[in-house]
């Protein structure tokens, strides 16, 4: 680390984040060039595809990548300390205790053999120092919050007797354990029923009022983003393309990719007799990425940016007010497409 | 629980009379079938030399004219009951449970093979030890350190040990290890002192055999161990483990070897059930008197009701091997308990 | 679709004419046994008596949660089950419980769409291969060769005719759906059913599948029954929507009258717990929270399947088993108290 870092005054401050794995193939630069600030009480939704380079940022604020075979530099600021020259033993400490994470599939990310009780049991115990029956006791009290019915017969139970919801409910308990004031959910509602994800959803708002923890939310869900959210950050090819407050990015979204998502998602709400717009293409490889701006393949406006879009890649700038925008289409032209061609067919939709 | 064990015991009971049933049909259908007669049988109970005349009543008086079930059903009998078998001179007792009676060596098979058996569970006890030790430490510490100097050289060691044969391994040990060359540290074959008797002597006399056969099985398991640890090291719950903030040896041992060592349980459980039913090769190797060489000899002398005890003796085990791994899988995996 | 009576809007499909697909009290039990005799002890009722018509060119969604039956629904129309009960009408045939070989030549008319493109395509066979097998199976001679066939295929579902001889695993996701789709369309057949056509798809070809299906639909005179859990795709797909809830179908209705004006208590539920991707009106959504999850089909509730979770469920909805019924026109409802209707309470 350079001596010259001034330490972040936000809780949560990324800096430049790359996370770059060598591989037999080429070197696969899943997160290259991350940067964000979150504080307390606030809500980070980070959108993208499969490949974007989303959970391999979590898993990396986490300092869950091996050492061996990931390479990870810039800088991780939380509440003053920094991460990634931190020792693995310093980051493990505050894993489960300062910031704790919920994933996908609950089923797999619990152990099959110990029960529900005991896992919590456990990621009480690392951090404090109680006998088994204080913890436990803990663990029902965090089962009952979580809105699991008959917590002290259900603690222990095995995560394959309960259900669904019920298990990932039991997730939350294990994260939220130790009071953590960073929670990171990586596609909580994802493998979960539409009713079911509704009361999980509820559920997480209502415990984040109550902790005041900071949380990030990753998804390719755009609904479940705009539920929850306060700041969005869109991610492609491994770097943000959009950052913004939530009705930046739904009110006045400035990067095609956007455009192209919110395009692509047929609407609940609305009576539609367009076709969807969707974004030509496939998300990239990450082992090869697009010279220049990696959306430009499948971008439509590609050839308005006067050959830069294969030659070189856009700045993060920032379009007024903390909305941030990587594209090289100057911001009147981008505003023209918005409200002449994009707007009127995503309100038709 | 109760009901499912009642049903595994019912199971096991049925599995052990069909084995019976074809034990029985290989040693005394099969041979109808290619051309044997009664007579043919009998004659080698009363030796060759005898005469036609004494092979037909031998035959007769030893039942070989009787339909096959009615021998099969006395077979069983003699199982439970006891038998009488009256081979011209005299007759034999043969107490249950009689699993036949050697016309050859005059002898009721049953204590034959209680007398076999301690060498044959010796061997197989200390050989487990050995190579769930060797195995499995050296499988976890090659999947945690995956490419490694250590981990290519344990697999390439797991390779020769799986492909070369125990008669191969046990004669180059006994080559270097024993008949008075420089090495020669370890005892000869042909020695059992039993473990009452004189402890240090028995270990002593076993240790060539135990390794010779574990390092066969713990190849196997290292191997068997390094795939277990590698795919349960890249299970979700481990990333989860690690996100809980536990120490490294812990999200190892607690969480990682407890999903990959289960499967393993079922393994362990038949290969030593059939071992202890005989390990022939090892025990013919070191010229050990057990189950085993015990089998080999009666199969060398055509002698038939030690050859098919010493069967039926080995099925028990495997059968009981299965029922035992059963259970325990239900006590190791919750999600078997409920099913 | 040129027929003069359907030119205008979509709903307006006049429902005297012969439905392509009549399904009658359809019901699917799978027997679930215990103990060493194989006792059958209960049965899990995947699909419990549905019912409904599918309109030459239209598309019928049937939405629901995991467990409701929609798949299980897909595979009993298309005979990949066999129905415990009920009748499946395709074109005036009853298949119900038709035999494979009798069936075989209607199956060119009936084809399936599967979720996951990865798993559905053999990976050691060429996609000329892939695409090319029905014509080969239902023994068809085509014109120019199968070669210059599966080529025209390839091209009308947007892949490259020359990518003839390539394997599934050089396709991303979305290409090998529609490369699911090309084999689909080889016989060119009257009925698709598509089971969760685009769910494993990333968001962004979500969308080019969905155009894809809508073209096709158009180009083709094609009739879709599509199975899936999104609300939102299967409005935008649908002319008619189906909700089915453990086995049962709780509401049947044109799509806009579906979604705008739900009548039953579950369909409401399931419409406000999507999550909308729009921050205007956030928080002045009305929402329905449904308690507990979706009960298991092994022991569902009696009378109304939705009781044990209906905020509105009384002593009735317990013990008599509300029927199907049409409350407005072209709108059929299962509920002893729906929603969005006047206070006319039958009976």
């Amino acid at each position: 680390m350079s001596a010259e870092t001034t330490p972040s005054d936000a809780f949560l401050e990324l800096r430049d984040l790359r996370i770059h794995f060598p591989t037999d193939d080429g070197l696969v630069k899943s997160v290259d060039g991350l940067s964000f600030r979150l504080e307390r009480g606030k809500t980070l939704g980070i959108v993208g595809e499969s490949g974007s380079g989303k959970s391999v940022t979590s898993l990396g604020i986490l300092g869950l990548h091996n050492r061996k075979n990931a390479r990870v530099s810039g800088e991780i600021w939380l509440d003053g300390a920094e991460l990634v020259s931190s020792t693995q033993e310093y980051v493990r400490g505050l894993r489960g205790k300062r910031m704790a994470m919920i994933f996908q599939d609950p089923l797999s990310a619990m152990h099959p053999y110990y029960t529900v009780g005991n896992q919590i049991i456990e990621a009480y115990r690392v951090h404090h120092r109680v006998s088994k029956a204080v913890a436990r006791k803990h663990a029902i009290e965090m089962l009952g919050r979580v809105g699991i019915p008959n917590p002290a017969q259900r603690v222990d139970d095995y995560p394959h007797q309960f259900s669904g919801g019920m298990r990932q409910r039991a997730m939350i308990a294990m994260a939220l354990c130790c009071d953590p004031e960073l929670l990171i959910a990586d596609e909580p509602t994802t493998a979960l029923d539409v009713t079911v994800q509704a009361q999980i959803l509820d559920l997480m708002r209502d415990l984040q009022r109550d902790f005041n923890a900071a949380l990030i939310i990753i998804t390719h869900d755009l609904g479940v983003v705009a539920e929850l959210s306060d700041d969005i950050l869109v991610m492609y090819g491994g770097k943000c393309v959009e950052y913004g407050t939530a009705e930046n990015i739904f009110e006045t979204p400035e990067h095609p990719y956007t455009w192209g998502l919110l395009g692509s998602m047929p609407r609940l709400d609305r009576e539609s007799t367009e076709r969807l717009l969707p974004i030509k293409g496939s998300p990239p490889s990450l082992i090869n990425i697009p010279p220049g701006c990696a959306f430009h393949p499948r971008c439509s406006y590609a050839d308005r940016t006067g050959g830069k879009g294969s030659a070189e890649v856009p700045e993060l700038s920032e379009v007024r007010g903390g909305h941030k925008v990587r594209c090289h289409l100057p911001a009147n032209e981008r505003h023209a497409i918005w409200e002449s061609e994009i707007k009127p067919v995503l309100e038709a939709q | 629980m109760v009901t499912y064990l009642i049903r595994r015991l019912i199971g096991a009971v049925i599995m052990l009379l069909i084995v019976s049933m074809a034990t029985f049909a290989i040693f005394f259908l099969v041979p109808q079938i290619a051309g044997a007669t009664p007579e043919g049988m009998a004659s080698r109970y009363v030796g060759r030399t005898a005469s036609a005349e004494d092979a037909k009543i031998a035959a007769d008086r030893l039942g070989f004219n009787d339909p096959l079930v009615v021998q099969y059903g006395r077979f069983i009998k003699g199982i439970v009951a006891g038998a009488e078998f009256d081979y011209g001179p005299g007759v034999e007792q043969c107490p249950p449970p009689c699993l036949g009676y050697s016309f050859i060596t005059r002898q009721p098979v049953w204590p034959d093979l209680l007398d076999r058996l301690p060498v044959t569970l010796s061997l197989a006890v200390g050989a487990a030890v050995l190579w769930l030790i060797i195995g499995l430490s050296t499988g976890v510490i090659s999947a945690l350190r995956r490419g490694s100097v250590f981990d290519r050289a344990a697999m390439t060691l797991a390779l020769a040990g799986v492909s070369l044969p125990i008669f191969f391994t046990g004669l180059i040990s006994l080559l270097v290890f024993s008949y008075g060359n420089p090495f020669a540290v370890f005892a000869q074959g042909g020695h059992y002192t039993p473990i009452t008797e004189n402890p240090g002597e028995w270990a002593y006399n076993l240790i060539l055999p135990w390794i010779t056969l574990a390092f066969l099985f713990a190849a196997q398991y290292a191997r068997l161990t390094r795939a277990g640890m590698l795919e349960t090291m890249g299970e979700d719950y481990i990333r989860t483990a690690r996100a809980k903030g536990l120490i490294e040896r812990t999200v190892v041992v607690k969480h990682g070897m407890r999903g990959a060592l289960t499967p393993i349980v079922t393994i362990f459980g038949l290969d030593f059930g059939l071992l202890v039913g005989g390990a022939v090769l090892t025990e013919s190797t070191y010229s050990l008197p057990g189950l085993g060489k015990y089998a080999i000899d009666a199969i060398t002398n055509n002698d038939l009701p030690k050859v098919m005890g010493v069967t039926l003796l080995s099925a028990f085990f495997v059968v009981f091997a299965n029922l035992i791994v059963d259970l325990l899988y239900a006590v190791v995996d919750p999600r078997v308990r409920l099913s | 679709m040129n027929s003069p009576e359907s030119a205008g809007e979509a709903a307006v499909k006049a429902p005297t004419r012969e439905p392509l697909l009549a399904v009658t009290g359809l019901a699917k039990h799978f027997p679930v046994t215990k103990g060493l005799l194989k006792r059958q002890v209960g049965a899990v009722k995947a699909v419990d008596g549905v019912s409904f018509e599918v309109f030459k060119g239209e598309t019928l969604g049937l939405v629901g949660e995991s467990g409701c039956g929609k798949t299980t629904t897909g595979r009993l129309i298309t005979r990949l089950v066999e129905p415990t009960g009920g009748s499946v009408v395709f074109e005036g045939h009853d298949i119900t419980h038709m035999s494979q070989s009798r069936i075989r030549p209607l199956r060119r008319d009936m084809q399936m769409i599967f979720q996951d493109p990865y798993s559905s395509l053999n990976p050691r066979h060429t996609v000329g291969a892939i695409v090319g097998a029905p014509f080969r199976i239902q023994g068809i001679k085509t014109e120019h060769g199968i070669k210059k066939a599966v080529q025209e295929l390839l091209a009308l579902v947007g892949l490259n005719p020359e990518h003839y001889n390539r394997y599934p695993h050089e396709f991303s996701g979305g290409q090998r759906q529609r490369i699911g789709i090309a084999r689909t369309l080889a016989l060119k057949p009257k009925l698709i059913v598509a089971d969760e056509p685009v769910s494993a798809l990333d968001v962004s070809i979500q969308a080019q599948v969905v155009n894809l299906l809508e073209d096709l639909q158009n180009e083709l005179d094609l009739t879709y029954v599509v199975i899936a859990h999104d609300l939102s795709v299967v409005r935008h797909i649908s002319d008619r929507v189906a909700v089915m809830y453990l086995g049962k179908i709780m509401e049947l209705a044109d799509r806009r009258d579906l979604y705008e004006t739900p009548r039953h208590p579950y369909t409401t539920a399931l419409l406000s717990a999507v999550p909308i991707p729009d921050t205007r009106g956030r928080g002045s959504r009305t929402r329905v929270r449904l308690q507990g999850d979706v009960p298991s089909p092994l022991n569902p509730p009696a009378a109304c399947r939705f009781s044990t979770r209906c905020w509105k469920a009384d002593e009735i909805c317990r013990t008599v088993e509300p029927p199907l019924v049409e409350l407005a026109p072209r709108h059929q409802v299962a509920c002893h108290f729906p929603e969005n209707t006047p206070a006319v309470q039958p009976g």
